[in-house]
């Protein structure tokens, strides 16, 4: 579904991201995973649109969509949940919701999707008319990822859904992630919580200084000596 | 006496709010100070003229067509002037402002010459008289259209689609773009908004002042921004009340203090407010960016 090639890509003179490759199947859940600064962040923007790569593909559903704009690759089914605290905070949970689905034109689906997001997290039923500002972290993040959601993308990229969440509650997050997965949407995960992005995931990659350094199932990656060593802290 | 010096800045802090109301868009979504704005004003005055003297449409029609050719200059001046200037400084993009309020002021003297023209008296001059106040037919059809282009402003940026976008996209316009979102559609139609407000408020001020000038948008573009930057610049609510607290001051200042000092009494009020609240009265304590 997804296909990147030797892709590099930076900021100015600086590069973050030297010829990586990855690929995402579909129905799958894979994580990204590695330490503070390696260029998880930029690979996502990379794919959405955000940023411009340097060089090398990016196919999704074996189209070129490296130079497309980024609003153009939410209506080709890619939905991007940024890094941290994303949301629109001076609009209502619901105008946050609304603007989720921009793209699509189904107004009776769009209806009942935004039902479904909120059976799906009950705690932004109870704040619908309050602006996304006020909300928890925690909160916050199922705006977003509801928000993703109601693009309807056949693509979810996650950015550190985990980041600044009590562990319960990161728990919660993950399951949901799990459940969006089995109906149906594929997941690019990027993660600094190794554990648990590698027991949800199918397949995972591990990144370093802007380079991919290792791939395998989730499995054998939560098996691996070097990932034991440097990220499940064993 | 005093009432009567409130209606007449409310009647001229209308024509204000709208000139702030295209600064104060702009501001929001490319945090630039269009500085070609007041030229927009005078273009929008110049085109409603045009539109009435020689090619003898009816006023209120002239008035909307007006507003959408200087939609159309808004725009332009956008895609030759801001647009390549993106990704480049905020500095870089203010000095082009500035040269496109150069230009347009030229061309205007350029074509039409420096003497001041005439604008005709769209209707039979009437003046009703109340118990506190009179007040003219021309004041009132400001008053009217200002508060009715402002009330339809308020419900299009609430209510509508392209409203919601365009909120989204003056607080984070990454994100805005992964909503699907077309951020530069979505320049050009605050522009196309803002450029149309300053040319009603351009026609309302030649038909009450009854004359046009190529510099015409000097003052009230500077007095525009300085509402603007009073309710807090990039705040729609701010600039309406900017805009017309600035006019109401000014009236004031002129009948209770000196005429002469008109202008200083605006600049006043701005510097005090400023002193007091940085952000301007209805401006956010710190602006938070990603
Ligand atoms: N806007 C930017 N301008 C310049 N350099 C940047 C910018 N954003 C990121 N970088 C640099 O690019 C590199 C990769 O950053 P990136 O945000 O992709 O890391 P990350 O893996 O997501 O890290 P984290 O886990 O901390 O979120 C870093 O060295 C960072 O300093
Ligand atoms: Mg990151």
């Amino acid at each position: 579904m997804l296909r990147i090639e030797n892709l590099s890509a930076g900021y100015g003179s600086i590069r973050a991201l030297h010829q990586i490759s990855l690929t995402v199947s579909e129905g799958e859940i894979v994580c990204l995973i590695g330490s503070n600064g390696v260029g998880k962040t930029t690979t996502l923007k990379t794919i959405s649109g955000l940023l411009r790569p340097d060089e090398g593909g990016i196919y999704f559903d074996n189209r070129d969509i490296s130079r497309t704009p980024p609003h153009k690759i939410v209506e080709m089914g890619i939905s991007h949940v940024p890094e941290g605290r994303n949301v629109f905070p001076r609009l209502t949970v619901r105008e946050n919701l609304e603007l989720g689905a921009y793209a699509r034109k189904d107004k009776a689906q769009i209806k009942k999707d935004f039902a479904q997001v909120m059976e799906t997290f009950p705690q932004l039923a109870v704040r619908e008319k309050q602006s996304a500002g006020t909300l928890s972290g925690g909160e916050q993040q199922m705006l977003a990822i509801g928000r993703a959601l109601m693009s309807r993308p056949r693509l979810l990229l996650l950015d550190e859904p985990s980041m600044g969440l009590a562990p319960l509650f990161v728990l919660g997050i993950f399951e949901i992630i799990t459940e969006i997965n089995r109906q149906g949407t594929t997941i690019l995960l990027v993660e600094q919580n190794a554990q648990l992005a590698l027991r949800t995931a199918h397949r995972g990659y591990v990144m370093e200084t802007g380079r991919i350094i290792l791939d395998d199932s989730a499995a054998a990656l939560l098996q691996n000596e070097r990932v034991r060593k440097a990220y499940l802290g064993e | 006496m005093f009432i009567q010096q409130l209606m007449n800045g409310l009647v001229l802090g209308s024509t204000y709010a709208l000139i702030a109301l295209g600064y104060t868009m702009v501001y929001g979504i490319i945090e630039l100070i269009n500085f070609a704005h007041g030229e927009i004003y005078m273009f929008g005055a110049f085109a409603g003229l045009i539109l009435v003297t020689v090619l003898k449409v009816p006023f209120f029609l002239a008035f909307f067509l007006a507003m959408a050719l200087a939609s159309l200059l808004g725009i332009t001046v956008e895609y030759l002037a801001y647009r390549p200037l993106r990704r480049s400084t905020r500095l870089a993009a203010l000095i082009s402002a500035i040269g496109a309020s150069i230009f347009l002021q030229n061309l205007a003297l350029w074509r039409m010459g420096a003497q001041p023209y005439t604008f005709p008296s769209p209707f039979e001059p009437k003046v009703y008289q109340t118990a506190f106040f009179t007040i003219s037919r021309v004041e009132i059809i400001i008053l009217l259209f200002s508060f009715l282009l402002m009330i339809g402003l308020s419900l299009f940026i609430q209510k509508t689609k392209i409203g919601k976008a365009m909120r989204a996209t003056a607080q984070d316009k990454d994100t805005a773009s992964l909503m699907g979102i077309n951020i530069n559609k979505i320049i050009t139609i605050t522009f196309a908004i803002g450029s149309a407000l300053g040319a009603a408020a351009g026609v309302m001020v030649g038909i009450y002042f009854r004359t046009v000038t190529p510099s015409m948008g000097l003052m009230p573009g500077l007095k525009g921004f300085v509402a603007a930057v009073l309710g807090g610049i990039g705040n729609i609510p701010g600039a309406m009340m900017g805009g017309i607290l600035l006019g109401i001051t000014e009236v004031m200042g002129a009948a209770y203090i000196s005429s002469q000092y008109r202008d200083a009494v605006a600049f006043a009020l701005l510097i005090m407010v400023l002193l007091l609240k940085p952000t301007g009265l209805l401006g956010r304590p710190t602006q938070e960016k990603v």
